[in-house]
């Protein structure tokens, strides 16, 4: 009998073991997640809850009967601290809490940690993260204190810009520090990026770009043994931007330390093959931890580490084939979403290489789309509050088909009519 | 080590407040599946967390990705109301053609003690 051990019970570990028992794995499951909490979602974290529309029941992946009732066994809150493999590929795991697993199938979900900030002064009070619901748990009850007025963002990434709106949305004073020359310049095209700093412009949130920040300033401590409170962000220019609450978003880290113990190749993530299989050729490893040869798009994408839900949710599908000895290959067109204020942004494939960009309809309207060729062929879309068109998109992509430039651009055809089979153009 | 763990405090604990409201669903293959489900819970939430076929939902309930598309019984109709302007955009993007009684099972809250009758399209994506 076998006995598979997935270390990361988020979403792609739980998604790991629902396919495995899909796939007629009847053997030993053992899915191990260092949080106290039961697998959950980190997307609301950032947003509805935020907003305190949530409560944690919301958020969670699995009903309890449920990993009983597949057979799953869940472990949280212990830590794998160790893992090895014998000779013969079976292995073991202990943790933190002084459990010993045997296993002989082994899978690493284990996700991505935030990028701490560096400069002095983090550790005052006032200065939260989010990644994690222990961080949520906190921030969100934070944001509503009284006397925070004046919220700082360091970092405009999709997270940083997501709690932006929702402080903005509390009436608080707030400024986001990007360290860039753009918004969420690591995604998204410049079109978009400039729709995204106007419209939290618009909303009364100041944007910084090219921040440098020197440190985080803070008043004296108030009693002995307690840190003091944040006041301010200090920039290279000697301005201190005023801050009761500062959240720092500059990005994840793939947490690779037990595949760094097992020899595994490593680069920005655990290096796999397109079937999510490690160097060592028996590991696995899906979601935000793994790079990977993504095909997306036309065949000619490059590694890859992507941190998404539908990632971590295909990525696993293909790791518990793997593990089952049926290796599959990937298929899918890669997503993404981010609501921010009212703005819905939905974004189809991946932009990797892109030539040519299509800006369909008008920024300022905030219904518009900004739509990615390579070679003259459509191959991603960022939608902003026009979901139809993003579906519309989503599919043409996963047919393999193309929007014609000049058509896309073309607001008085609905996209769904300009798609073509560019196959069958060629025929 | 001790855990205090607020996203643990048990969903059982606040059932014994309200009623549980009865799901019902018809898999496209005529395969059914029933499960008692938390008043405010939507139908997608309750089918994933309990791992009935037929439902993804992808985005959670955010209503960006339409995976948790479901055809409403007539019978269910009246308790589920009508498609909000995000809902009904979306789902003109559904993988199989919406019709007259589509919904988005995200946007579907469960009220206390009723029952609701949902059939899931042959495909989500
Ligand atoms: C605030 C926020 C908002 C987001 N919004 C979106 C969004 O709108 N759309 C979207 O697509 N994506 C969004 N994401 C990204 C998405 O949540 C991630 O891509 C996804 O959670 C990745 O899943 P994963 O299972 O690979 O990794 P993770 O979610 O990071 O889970 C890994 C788990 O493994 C555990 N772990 C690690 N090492 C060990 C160990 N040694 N022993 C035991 N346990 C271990 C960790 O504690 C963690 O719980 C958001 C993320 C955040 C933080
Ligand atoms: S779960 Fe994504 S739209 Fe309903």
């Amino acid at each position: 009998m076998d006995t598979t051990l997935i270390v990361g019970a988020c979403q792609a570990g739980v998604q790991l073991a629902s396919v495995m028992r899909d796939l007629g794995d009847t053997d030993s499951i053992i899915l191990i997640g260092e949080e106290a909490h039961r697998p959950y979602q980190r997307p609301p974290l950032s947003k509805g809850w935020l907003k305190s529309e949530l409560t944690p029941d919301d958020v969670i992946l699995r009903s309890r009967e449920w990993f009983a009732g597949r057979g799953i066994e869940l472990i949280s809150g212990d830590r794998v601290v160790t893992v090895h493999r014998d000779p013969d590929g079976s292995g073991t795991a202990t943790t933190l809490g002084g459990r010993v697993i045997r296993f002989t199938r082994l899978a690493l979900t284990t996700g991505a940690s935030v990028r701490r900030l560096t400069v002095a002064g983090t550790d005052y009070r006032g200065v939260h993260y989010l990644r994690d619901a222990d961080d949520a748990l906190t921030l969100e009850p934070a944001l509503r204190e009284p006397d925070v007025d004046h919220v700082v963002v360091i970092g405009g990434g999709f997270i940083g810009l997501e709690t932006a709106a929702v402080a903005r949305q509390l009436g608080k004073s707030v400024t986001v520090l990007e360290a860039g020359p753009r918004l969420v310049g690591r995604v998204v095209a410049e079109e978009t990026s400039a729709f995204y700093l106007a419209a939290h412009r618009r909303r009364g949130t100041e944007v910084v770009l090219d921040a440098r920040i020197t440190r985080i300033v803070g008043d004296d401590a108030s009693a002995a043994g307690q840190k003091g409170s944040v006041t301010g962000v200090e920039l290279a220019d000697g301005r201190i931007v005023p801050a009761d609450l500062v959240v720092v978003g500059i990005g994840v880290v793939p947490r690779v330390e037990l595949a760094d113990q097992l020899g595994l190749e490593i680069d920005n993530g655990i290096v796999v093959d397109a079937t999510c299989r490690a160097s060592d050729g028996r590991t696995v490893a899906a979601g935000d931890c793994a790079s990977m040869p993504n095909p997306y798009p036309l065949g000619l994408g490059g590694r890859v580490r992507l941190e998404s839900v539908n990632n971590a949710l295909e990525q696993a599908k293909i790791a518990a084939a793997t593990l089952l000895g049926r290796p599959e290959p990937y298929v899918s067109v890669p997503w993404f979403w981010s609501d921010q204020a009212d703005l819905k942004l939905q974004i189809a494939g991946l932009s990797t290489g892109y030539d040519e960009v299509v800006v369909r309809g008008e920024p300022d309207s905030e219904k518009f789309g900004v739509l990615y060729y390579r070679d003259g062929r459509l191959i991603a879309a960022d939608m902003v509050n026009r979901p139809a068109e993003f579906m519309a998109v989503r599919h043409a992509l996963m047919k393999g088909h193309t929007i014609p430039p000049d058509a896309a651009a073309d607001v008085d055809v609905p996209l769904k009519q300009s798609v073509i089979d560019p196959a069958a153009l060629a025929a | 080590m001790t855990i205090t763990d607020p996203m643990t405090a048990s969903a059982d604990a606040a059932n014994q407040e309200q009623t549980v409201s009865r799901v019902v669903y018809t898999a496209d293959d005529g395969t059914v599946t029933e499960i008692d489900g938390r008043p405010g819970d939507s139908i997608m939430e309750t089918a994933v967390r309990n791992g009935v076929p037929g439902i993804i939902g992808e985005c959670g309930g955010s209503l960006s990705c339409a995976t948790c598309h479901v055809f409403v019984a007539a019978e269910t109709l009246a308790l589920v109301g009508t498609p909000g302007d995000l809902e009904d955009e979306m789902l003109d993007g559904t993988a199989v053609e919406r019709e007259e009684n589509s919904r988005l099972s995200c946007q579907i809250k469960l009220q206390s003690g009723c029952r609701y009758h949902v059939t899931t399209p042959s495909e989500q994506i």
